[in-house]
This record gives C-alpha cells, sequence and structure tokens, in this order.
C-alpha cells in the first residue's frame, strides 16, 4: 500500500533549518514517485516566509498557524500533529533537540512504529521498511527492520541524507482550521543563551581536545602542554564538561560549540556523531585513542593507537627539545 | 511537598570499559567479556531524584526491565541511596522494541502515584526514546535533555533543556510529568565498596507481565514492530593513516605530519 510521506520542517528565523532538504531527499527513498508534503507549524511572517521557501522545493506544503507554536513547543507541536495527520502517514523529522522532544511521543499518539537517529534506508517492500541505525557511539552498525503498515515517525541524523537539489516546486496549502485546542502542560519561557568563555575556540587554528580518554581531571594539564608546544589551545568533548573538569565553551559539539580549526588533535576522543557535528571546515584531524575501533579513527588523517596518557607527554617533550 | 519520583534505569555494556565488536555470524555484539554498568544517562536521573527527594522530602524508586542479572545495577542505585527498587522481567520481555520497554515501565508507573518520572536521555546501546515513548502513554507531560530542574510553587517545575550550541531552554511544566535526564546535570555521588556491600544482600522483587497486568501479546518479540536483523561495522571510506613502530618512532611521525602543515616549524 502507498503510505503518505510527510516532513516535518524545523526553522528559525524564518529560514528552514539545513534538515528539510535532507528530508526531502531521505523521503524519496519511501516514496519515489509518490507526492511528499512539507509540514511548517509557527506563527507570524517568519512562518509564511518558510512555508514560501518550501513550495520552491517541495510539490505540497502544509502551513499550520498557531500562536501557541510561535514557538516550537514539542507538546503542542505534537498535539496539532496528530489532529491534521492522517492515519498510515509516515513522518520523517530531524533526529535534533526538537525531534528527540517530539517524536517518541508523536508515534504513540500516531499508534505508528518508530526509529530514531536514522542514517540510511532502502525503499519499503511487503510493508516494513529496512533502516540502518549506529550503537556505542558508532562503534557498530545495526540493520533494523519496521513494521510501517500502521505508519511511522523516523528521525533523521543530520548530514546522512544529501541535501534535495531538485525539488518541484509546489504550493502552500493553509491548514489552520484544523488545528483545535493546543493548551498543554508545558509551557515555553525563554532561551538562555550560553555563557562565553574566557577563550574562543571558535576562533583558533590549533585545537588539542580532550576526551573522556585523558582519565582524571589533573591529567588536562597533558592536553594543555601539548596545546601550548603548539601554538593552540584546549577544546574538549562532552564527558570533560559533564565532569565539570573544563567549562562548557570549550566542548565542540551540537551541544556546544561549532569549530573549524585548521588542525585539530583529538585525545582520547571515540568521535560520536554528536562532537563530529561541531566540527567543520575540513580540518586535519590526528587522533589518539587506545581502542583501535574507535570511530574517530575513520575521520581522522592520521591515528595513533596507543595509551594517550603515555603518548601525548612524549610527543609534546620531542616537540619542545626541536625548537 | 513530598516528591515521589520514579526512576527508569538500564544495564549496558560500558562503552568506557568495552571495545564493543560485532559477533562472528553479525547476530550481535561479542558479549563474553563485556562489563556491564548503569547506562550513563541514567545514573544521573537518580542522582537529581536523590537530590530532589533530599530537598523536598518524598521518596525515590527505581525499576529496570532488565534480564535476571540487571538487578545488580538495582542494587547500585540503592546503595547510592534510591529507597526502593523493582527489576521488571518476564520472558515475554525479551526482544522488546523501545515501544515494548516503554509500555512495560508505563505499567510499573501506574502501580504507584509518582510526582516525577525520570529516564535517561538515551542509553549506548538504544534510541533516545523510551522517556517521551512512557510519558505519552501515561498522558503526561513531557520533556527531553533537561539540564536543570527547580520545584515551583503550585505542582510544578521549573526545566531547562539543552540545545544547539549549548543554549537553554527554559519551560514551565506541571507535575505529574516526565523528564529525560541529560548527563551534566550533576555530579553523580560516588558510591563506594561499603555501599554496595550493604546492600549486596538485598533481594529485588522481580515483576513479570501477570503482576504488572501487561499483556504479553503486545510486548516482547510478540508485540515488536521495530527488530534489530544484524550488527556490523560500516565501511567509511579509507580512514586515518595509522602510525606504526615505537612510541618514539610514532612521535616522530606525527611531528613531521604536523610539519608539513606548518604547525612546527
Amino acid at each position: 500500500m502507498v503510505h503518505q510521506v510527510f516532513i516535518y520542517v524545523a526553522h528559525r528565523d524564518g529560514q528552514a533549518a539545513d534538515s528539510a532538504l535532507e528530508l526531502l531527499s531521505a523521503a524519496r527513498i519511501l516514496s519515489p514517485d509518490g507526492p511528499v508534503t512539507a509540514i511548517v507549524t509557527g506563527w507570524g511572517e517568519g512562518l509564511d516566509r518558510v512555508c514560501q521557501e518550501m513550495a520552491s522545493r517541495c510539490p505540497e506544503v502544509w502551513k499550520l498557524a498557531h500562536q501557541d507554536l510561535a514557538y516550537p513547543n514539542a507538546e503542542a507541536v505534537r498535539k496539532c500533529l496528530v489532529e491534521v495527520l492522517p492515519s498510515e502517514a509516515v513522518l520523517l523529522l530531524a533526529h535534533d533537540t526538537l525531534g528527540m522532544d517530539l517524536g517518541p511521543g508523536l508515534s504513540v499518539k500516531l499508534n505508528s512504529s518508530f526509529v530514531s537517529d536514522v542514517v540510511a534506508m532502502t525503499a519499503p517492500r511487503d510493508g516494513a521498511l529496512t533502516l540502518v541505525r549506529e550503537e556505542y557511539g558508532g562503534q557498530v552498525s545495526t540493520h533494523v527492520s519496521c513494521d510501517i503498515s500502521g505508519g511511522a515517525v523516523l528521525s533523521i541524523r543530520s548530514g546522512a541524507f544529501p541535501a534535495l537539489e531538485d525539488g518541484a516546486p509546489g504550493e502552500v496549502q493553509d491548514r489552520s482550521s484544523e488545528i483545535g485546542d493546543l493548551a498543554c502542560g508545558r509551557r515555553f519561557l525563554e532561551i538562555v543563551e550560553a555563557e562565553a568563555g574566557d577563550v574562543d575556540i571558535t576562533k583558533e587554528e590549533i585545537l588539542v581536545s580532550a576526551g573522556r580518554g585523558i582519565e582524571d581531571e589533573d591529567n588536562i594539564e597533558i592536553a594543555e602542554e601539548l596545546a601550548k608546544a603548539l601554538g593552540g589551545v584546549v577544546s574538549c568533548s562532552r564527558p570533560i564538561v559533564d565532569a565539570k573538569w573544563l567549562e562548557k565553551a570549550r566542548q565542540v559539539g551540537t551541544s556546544g560549540k561549532t569549530v573549524k580549526p585548521k588542525i585539530y588533535l583529538a585525545l582520547g576522543i571515540s568521535g560520536s556523531f554528536q562532537h563530529l557535528g561541531g566540527l567543520k571546515g575540513n580540518p586535519f584531524i590526528v587522533a589518539v585513542n587506545k581502542n583501535s575501533k574507535a570511530p574517530i579513527f575513520q575521520v581522522a588523517d592520521v591515528g595513533v593507537v596507543d595509551d594517550l596518557l603515555e603518548f601525548v607527554p612524549l610527543l609534546t617533550e620531542r616537540i619542545n627539545s626541536q625548537r | 511537598m513530598n516528591m515521589e519520583i520514579l526512576v527508569c534505569v538500564k544495564k549496558v555494556p560500558d562503552p568506557a570499559e568495552n571495545e564493543i565488536v560485532v559477533s562472528r555470524d553479525g547476530s550481535d555484539i561479542e558479549r563474553d567479556d563485556l562489563v556491564y554498568s548503569v547506562n550513563e544517562w541514567d545514573n544521573y536521573a537518580v542522582e537529581e531524584a536523590i537530590q530532589l527527594v533530599e530537598e523536598h522530602g518524598g521518596s525515590v524508586t527505581v525499576v529496570s526491565v532488565g534480564d535476571e542479572e540487571s538487578d545488580e545495577i538495582i542494587r547500585r542505585e540503592l546503595a547510592m541511596g534510591a529507597d526502593a527498587g523493582n527489576l521488571l522481567d518476564d520472558e515475554a520481555f525479551h526482544y522488546s522494541d523501545g515501544r515494548g520497554v516503554a509500555a512495560i515501565l508505563a505499567h510499573a508507573a501506574r502501580r504507584g502515584s509518582y510526582d516525577l518520572i525520570l529516564t535517561g536521555a538515551q542509553a549506548e546501546d538504544a534510541a533516545a526514546q523510551v522517556g517521551g515513548m512512557l510519558a505519552a502513554m501515561l498522558d503526561v507531560p513531557y520533556a527531553s535533555l533537561v539540564v536543570r530542574v527547580r520545584v515551583m510553587d503550585g505542582k510544578k517545575l521549573k526545566i531547562a533543556r539543552e540545545i544547539d550550541g549549548g543554549n537553554l531552554e527554559i519551560n514551565e511544566i506541571d507535575l505529574p510529568c516526565a523528564l529525560s535526564i541529560q548527563t551534566g546535570i550533576n555530579e553523580p555521588r560516588y558510591v563506594g565498596i561499603r555501599g554496595i556491600r550493604k546492600t549486596a544482600s538485598v533481594q529485588v522483587p522481580v515483576l513479570g507481565a501477570a503482576q504488572l497486568g501487561v499483556d504479553p501479546a503486545t510486548v516482547g518479540e510478540a508485540g515488536a514492530k521495530v527488530r534489530k536483523l544484524d550488527y556490523f561495522v560500516p565501511e567509511m571510506g579509507e580512514g586515518a593513516e595509522i602510525l606504526q613502530g615505537s612510541r618514539e618512532e610514532m612521535a616522530d611521525q606525527l611531528i613531521a605530519r604536523l610539519k608539513g602543515r606548518g604547525v612546527i616549524q
């Protein structure tokens, strides 16, 4: 049977997120000839701009305007989507902080299947879809079969599918009259911007980045010494900030800073997609990790499989002695 | 106000202690020598629950859908300061998908009268889905990726969610509710060997499908709409040039590469 395929478009400041065109190309796998509908929720002038932007690439755009959707509060968005989506719909959304908030509960309310953080998929056969996910921070992948006979909600990893470049233009349909009461037990209050740190790692050309493999707060010094020898600064991955060994402003990743250095030394960093998501501009990546299976070695240019606590001090000493 | 809190935890292979390798036939990962621990996110959730109860009164109950050996992680959370724990285990639960796990937890949650239900935001071997599903099944408000919880007057919380770029999204949420907890929200207390010993002999009650009132057809392999077919290691292009030789030789090779990039003059 043919399922109607939808994408949910995240947007900010009147612009669709980069994920929208990636969702459109993923949707094409599900529906090579059939129509794909983009759903945009929001309020005001920005919403109209996003709808027009999507209509230039997508055959059908549903505009859902409501004051309670001015900020994408996942609880209100969910209520709205449950009302407007037809039964057995297949909905794609981005595996971002909104998608993680929205997707699982939405699938329950739609009584449809849910698969998160999809990195690849093949066209459905006999009411089932085969998808690829990663586990253990990308150390292994799995093929997953998903029964979509009753519809599905699928969250898609950023960057896993190419942005659709040749989408045909379409029409915006205002479906706002279908929205009912959106009052819910959670109310958005405000955004608090991340605090600036004493260094701005987004402007540095050489970053020496410490991860879980540094093992102890005292060992941060090992990274600092190397950074000093190379004329760079120390950044880190999430576990180091969680442990309060370095400030949040030093964190590279989707939940931290997006950096674009020329050289990136990853010390004891496994290389989760959340971390790599903050690393842009195609830097020269050096990875030091004692786990030869760490995903960071897949993306690094040069790898050293060794205990960083032994290797890095030796490296620093040899750099300093050559001056 | 007293806070009755339910925390859902899971036993997972500890990524800091293991190299995860696909088994020979690709049906699973190699589990023979794996070191298991409490899922890292869940441990932050338990700590948050304990701190809330320390401040406001109430109690912390820990539950886990797991195999018969998952009682060890429940005992660990009891040693940390949780007041009670249940293992949710039944042959009918095995090979549940995320929806099935959430359904089992929902039945466990309905046995009590909880103000707050916490899960980890995600697990090493799973899909960041159970918390949101559980909340929807229980019809309580939900927020994910929570990094701050404050109890307010009038049966509500003020919470911060971590969103892109390390920015915080501040929300007000009515109780009862469910939250998924992000790492870094607190500093989970250390559980020493003495604490572990104290709870070592505690019998963790096991609840099965019958006690929980779960229809076996809706969970486990029978109810799963999402199934893992196999495990594999993806081909990802060339990968890094792995340096060879002694530690000194590797260091000198790396220095040569960095010189080639103009990093070292």
